[in-house]
Formats: C-alpha cells, sequence, structure tokens
C-alpha cells in the first residue's frame, strides 16, 4: 500500500512537469516580497508608466503605501495623481468601453496579473518588445503575438529592432570564446535611457510589485504560519503522550 | 453537574447516545493507518461549513459582483484570506480523505454484507460532495468557473431528445449566466449541505448498527466474553478518540502548510485562469477541471467513437455515469469469502492495483490537453477500471483465499 501512496505522490509531480512546457522559453526573475527597496521602486514604475491605461482596483493605496514601506503623505504627493483619497480603491479614470476602441481590447486590471500569468512570464514580456511595422503601434511582442499594447517603456529600454531572444542560458562558446545565449536584444531601433542590466533591475522591480500585490495576505500568511504549525507541533507531542498513556494497556 | 446531566437525561437520552455511538462502541482494536481518514473527513467538513459560514457573510453572489467581492474578502476583511484559503484548500484535502477512506474500504473489504448500506450511503455522500465542490466551484466566477461550468452542464445536453431543455433547465439561462451563479449559490450554502449533513448521520448510523469492519476482515462480534463485550473490541471513546486527536493534529500541520505556504499548489488547487473574471467572449486554451474530477474527466473524453447513431459525447458521459455508477454495486460483485485484502488471493489483489494505479494515470490524462498524452492511454485505463468491477464476481469466486484468523492480529 506504500507502494501505491508513492505512485500517486511520483504522478502529481510527473503531473506538475509536463503541465509546466510552454511554447516560448521565459526568462527567470527572482522574486522577493520582502524587498521594500525594490517594492517601492516597482509601484513608481508602476504609478507613472501603468497606471495610466491598467488599473489595479482590486488593492487599495493605503494597504499598499503601509506593506511597502511609504510614508502616507509621501505616496499622497508622489503616487496618486488626481483626487484619490489614501483609503480609495486603485482605480483609474479611463472607461473601458473607449479603451477597447483605442487599443482592440481594454487594457486588463494588474491586480492579479502575476498570479495568472506567473512572474516569469511578465519579466519576459515587459522586456521582449520589437519593432514591428505591420503592427498599429510599430511594436510586437516575443511572449505575446500582436499585443494590443504599445511599447509605453520604449524610454527606458529603447526598442529592439529584431525578435529578441528569450530563455537564454548564458554561457561562454568554446570555440569562438564569446558570450552566447544571452537573452535580450541583439540591436537596438531606438535607444533608451538605461543599460540593458539597468531595465533588467527596473522590470525586476515592477515584476515584484505585481507579485505583492496579487497576494499582499502572503506577507501575513508567512507571518502567522510559524506560530501555527510550532502550536500544532507541541499539540501532538501532547496528543501523542495522552494517546500512548491510554494504549499502553492494550493488549 | 451530575444533577444538570440527569435533568436533561430524564427528558433526552443524552447519556445512552452518548453510550451507544462513545463509550460503549465497541471498535476492534486492530485499527491501523488507514483508519483516520474517516474522521478526518468528518474535520474537513466542519472547517468547509464553518468557513463557508463565514465566507457567505462576505461574499456577493452576482456576475457583477462575485470576482470582486472574492477579492475584496482576500484583501479587505479581516482575516478573510484565511477563511478563504481554508476553504478552498479543504475542498481538495476532502476529496484526498475520502478518496482514501474508499480505498480502505476496497482494500480490507468493508462494504461486504453486512455493511452494503454503509457503503452505499457512502457513495451517496461522494456523489453528492461531487455536486457541491463543482457549484462551489463556479462561485468565484473567475475563466475557469465559468468555462468549466460550461463543459459539464453542457454534457446534459448530450443526452437524446431531452438533453438541450435539460441542459437549459439547469443553466435557468441559454449560457452560464448571473441566474446560473444565483442557484449554484443557494444550492451550495443551504440545499446540499443540508443533504450532506443528512448522509452523514445515515452513515455513521448505519455503521454504527453493524460495527465497524477491520483490517483482518475479522467479524469481531461472534467472540464475545462473559459480559457480552466482544474480546477483540475497545470503546471507541476514550481509545480511539486520543487516537484521533493525534491524527487530526499531524492532519492540520500538513494542511496549514498548504494553507499558509502553498494555497494554490501549482494550480492543483486554485487554477491559474481563475484569477481573471470570468468573459463569456473569450474561451479559454485549455479547460481543466479541478483534479478531484480529472479521472472521470479523461473517461469523458476517451469515448471518442459514435455508435448506434448516437454522438461519442453522448457514450462519454454514459461511461463517465456508469464509472459512478458501478461503484454503488461494488458490495453485490464481490463473491469472496473473505472480506480483507489480507487473506483474499492474487487475484483480487494485483486487480485492486490495477484499479487504483489506472485510477491516477486516468487522472493525469484528465488534467493535460488531449494532444499531450499517448492516445491509446485514456481508453486502456477506462477499459481496465470497469474490467476491476465487471471481472470481479469471477475472480473473486475462482482464487484461492487464505484462512480468516479467529482473532484479529493485534
Amino acid at each position: 500500500m506504500k507502494r501505491v501512496l508513492f505512485t500517486l505522490l511520483l504522478s502529481l509531480f510527473a503531473a506538475q512537469g509536463l503541465a509546466a512546457s510552454d511554447k516560448v522559453a521565459l526568462d527567470h526573475v527572482d522574486v522577493d516580497i520582502y524587498d521594500k527597496a525594490s517594492l517601492q521602486s516597482g509601484a513608481a514604475l508602476f504609478t507613472n508608466y501603468c497606471m495610466g491605461c491598467h488599473s489595479m482596483k482590486y488593492a487599495r493605496y493605503e494597504r499598499v503605501a503601509d506593506d511597502i514601506g511609504i510614508p502616507h503623505e509621501l505616496y499622497v504627493d508622489n503616487l496618486i495623481f488626481g483626487d484619490a483619497k489614501i483609503g480609495e480603491l486603485m482605480d483609474i479614470p479611463m472607461q473601458s468601453k473607449m479603451a477597447a476602441g483605442w487599443f482592440g481590447a481594454p487594457p486588463p486590471d494588474l491586480s492579479l496579473v502575476a498570479r495568472l500569468r506567473g512572474p516569469e512570464w511578465l519579466y519576459t514580456y515587459l522586456r521582449t518588445f520589437y519593432k514591428d511595422e505591420s503592427r498599429p503601434w510599430g511594436v510586437n511582442n516575443a511572449v505575446f503575438k500582436d499585443v494590443g499594447m504599445p511599447h509605453v517603456l520604449i524610454d527606458l529600454q529603447g526598442l529592439c529592432a529584431e525578435k529578441p531572444h528569450t530563455g537564454g542560458k548564458p554561457g561562454i562558446d568554446p570555440m569562438s570564446g564569446q558570450e552566447i545565449g544571452v537573452s535580450g536584444c541583439q540591436s537596438y531601433a531606438v535607444e533608451g535611457s538605461m543599460t540593458p542590466s539597468e531595465y533588467n533591475d527596473a522590470m525586476r522591480d515592477l515584476v515584484n510589485f505585481l507579485v505583492y500585490v496579487g497576494e499582499p495576505s502572503k506577507l501575513q500568511a508567512n507571518y502567522i504560519a510559524p506560530f501555527v504549525l510550532m502550536f500544532l507541533f507541541v499539540l501532538f507531542v501532547f496528543a501523542y503522550l495522552l494517546n500512548r498513556e491510554y494504549w499502553k494497556d492494550v493488549h | 453537574m451530575q444533577k444538570l446531566v440527569q435533568w436533561i437525561d430524564e427528558r433526552l437520552p443524552v447519556v445512552e447516545a452518548f453510550e451507544k455511538h462513545m463509550s460503549k462502541y465497541y471498535a476492534p482494536k486492530n485499527f491501523n493507518f488507514w483508519y483516520y481518514f474517516g474522521v478526518l473527513s468528518m474535520v474537513v467538513l466542519v472547517n468547509q461549513l464553518l468557513t463557508g459560514i463565514w465566507l457567505t457573510m462576505s461574499y456577493n453572489p452576482s456576475a457583477e459582483g462575485a470576482f470582486a467581492s472574492i477579492e475584496y474578502i482576500m484583501r479587505d476583511v479581516e482575516y478573510g484570506w484565511l477563511l478563504r484559503y481554508l476553504h478552498s484548500t479543504g475542498a481538495s484535502a476532502f476529496f484526498v480523505v475520502v478518496y482514501l477512506h474508499m480505498f480502505r474500504g476496497l482494500m480490507y473489504g468493508s462494504y461486504q454484507k453486512p455493511r452494503e448500506l454503509i457503503w452505499i450511503f457512502g457513495m451517496a455522500i461522494y456523489l453528492v460532495l461531487m455536486a457541491e465542490a463543482f457549484m462551489g466551484y463556479l462561485l468565484p466566477w473567475g475563466q475557469m468557473s465559468y468555462w468549466g461550468a460550461q463543459v459539464i452542464v453542457s454534457l446534459f445536453g448530450a443526452i437524446p431528445v431531452v438533453g438541450e431543455d435539460l441542459a437549459q433547465w439547469i443553466r435557468g439561462d441559454y449560457l452560464i449566466s448571473g441566474i446560473t451563479l444565483n442557484r449554484f449559490f443557494a444550492l451550495h450554502v443551504v440545499a446540499l449541505p443540508i443533504v450532506l449533513l443528512g448522509l452523514v448521520v445515515l452513515h455513521v448510523l448505519a455503521l454504527h448498527e453493524v460495527g465497524s469492519n477491520n483490517p483482518d476482515g475479522v467479524d469481531i462480534k461472534k467472540n464475545k466474553d462473559e459480559n457480552g463485550i466482544p474480546r477483540d473490541g475497545i470503546p471507541f471513546h476514550p481509545y480511539y478518540t486520543v487516537h484521533d486527536i493525534a491524527a487530526v493534529v499531524v492532519f492540520l500541520f500538513v494542511f496549514c502548510t498548504v494553507v499558509f505556504y502553498f494555497p494554490e499548489m501549482n494550480g492543483y488547487f486554485l487554477e491559474k485562469p481563475n484569477f481573471e473574471p470570468a468573459n463569456p467572449l473569450k474561451t479559454p486554451e485549455h479547460i481543466a477541471p479541478v483534479w478531484y474530477f480529472t479521472p472521470f474527466y479523461a473517461m469523458l473524453r476517451a469515448v471518442t467513437i459514435p455508435f448506434l447513431g448516437l454522438d461519442a459525447k453522448f457514450w462519454g458521459v454514459v461511461v463517465m455515469g456508469g464509472a459512478i455508477a458501478i461503484l454503488f454495486v461494488l458490495p453485490w460483485l464481490d463473491k469472496s469469502p473473505v472480506r480483507s485484502m489480507r487473506y483474499k488471493g492474487w487475484f483480487s489483489r494485483i486487480w485492486l492495483l490495477i484499479f487504483a494505479v489506472c485510477f491516477v494515470i486516468l487522472g493525469i490524462c484528465g488534467a493535460l490537453p488531449p494532444n499531450d498524452q499517448p492516445y491509446w492511454l485514456a481508453p486502456v485505463c477506462t477499459t481496465l477500471y470497469f474490467a476491476y468491477f465487471i471481472l470481479m464476481p469471477f475472480y473473486t469466486r475462482m482464487e484461492k483465499t487464505k484462512p480468516v484468523p479467529e482473532r484479529v492480529t493485534h
């Protein structure tokens, strides 16, 4: 019977491995929802570059400010545009009906995008816009083919001239001695203000922020969990001893 | 205290009930690991009821507000995320413990005479549980909620003549809509829990009438001492209550680890497309039911050949329904003179193993897109699943069994 259980467990993992195969190779990103500097930088990027079109309507400014360590006053002055109060939901005035006319599809709400797509997908997506004159905005994306979104971060990244390489495993070619397999643009059609590595860091911050907003309760869950598990462990010791006491006379 | 109990007891037989079901209910003393899953399913049931009640306090059962209200629970309600994860993880945990509980029954012949009714009540619980889980899954109103419900309800449409009307009657609309959500909510939080509780009471009453089976399949009531107490029995309370407390704590440890650290279970407990609100105009690339339904979903898809002028979808529904229905008649398929796998022959053991392995493989097949698996795998496993039952009257009669001991081995 142990074998049956083992097979069951094994097959669970096997199913995971098979289900994980994706069409486009994605780049790895390290997220850390305790890296407050990264979250703050991500929040700033989100507010300045994304929030014109994308709402985050399930999150509240105040909760975000508290969780990522920005004083309310500073947050209100710099990261809330318009006259929204800090206790309000992070909604935007853009009407989705009009947006659908402008972009083909309304820009989705991003509160849960990290849970829907996963951090790797977002990190790769945000870094792989490239020049494609056949598209309405003149850009296409390596991960999300024919996406309706323009490359809003073009000031920072610039624009890749060709479809960038994704899911790369950097290494040195033993024959030529040159670096190969690096993800990202090979050449730029438009130059940006950031170097590729600065841009990667910025996107890591943005993704990190989206991961945090997707599940803010994670902070609380991680905090409580050890206490709960420790309590259960101690309770088990007593439950075990009680059981042993009762059963010692049973033959 | 004594007086109070006496006062109540003169008006309501509480002492008698406690004795009958707890302190003088003699359970075999050789219960093993597999006997924990009954009480664990009770624990999960209570968890589902309590967290469910609190979730309804903040949930909004309308197509416009359902998705947002779940996020409201996750973010704005104090400990709402904990209630919701306890409930969503509890749904999966329910099926884990119930499947293991049923497997125990298969292994030790707990469905055999005189326990046929216990098995049937148990199967009815399983059926209601599936309906409960299915309807509950629509409530978050995410993409997978919506399209999962769309696929499953449309199965009724495969029934000849009345099918389409029946599917429409269930939905209350031409497609899954807010009307469907409202009725599923009513059924999920009121109707089905009442049925479920009633069935659980019947399941336990029937069990306590005939007594528990045990890993040896020995009838402990055959061997009683001078006081009429089975020599191999032991009072359920306190012996098995203290036994179960330890098991419940271990279970809660594992359960809480999942709730706090892996509530999505890599997309198996909470599916990723469900983090996007339901959109009737956008079909997800790959619609898969939650893991506990995947074996039956695989059977549905395994049938690809039309027959007798009826299309394959209809026969798929028949096979899927049959896979559950055949479990109901199991007590009459097993013709073995012994109950437990310990004393049954090799045929029974090998068939049970084949059955278990096939069920797991079907579960994996059902979770994967049809093109990511060998085309013959699900049909072969479906055939073997049915063969386990259909051939049972023959192999249980043919095989050579071992002699069952007089007393339990402890």
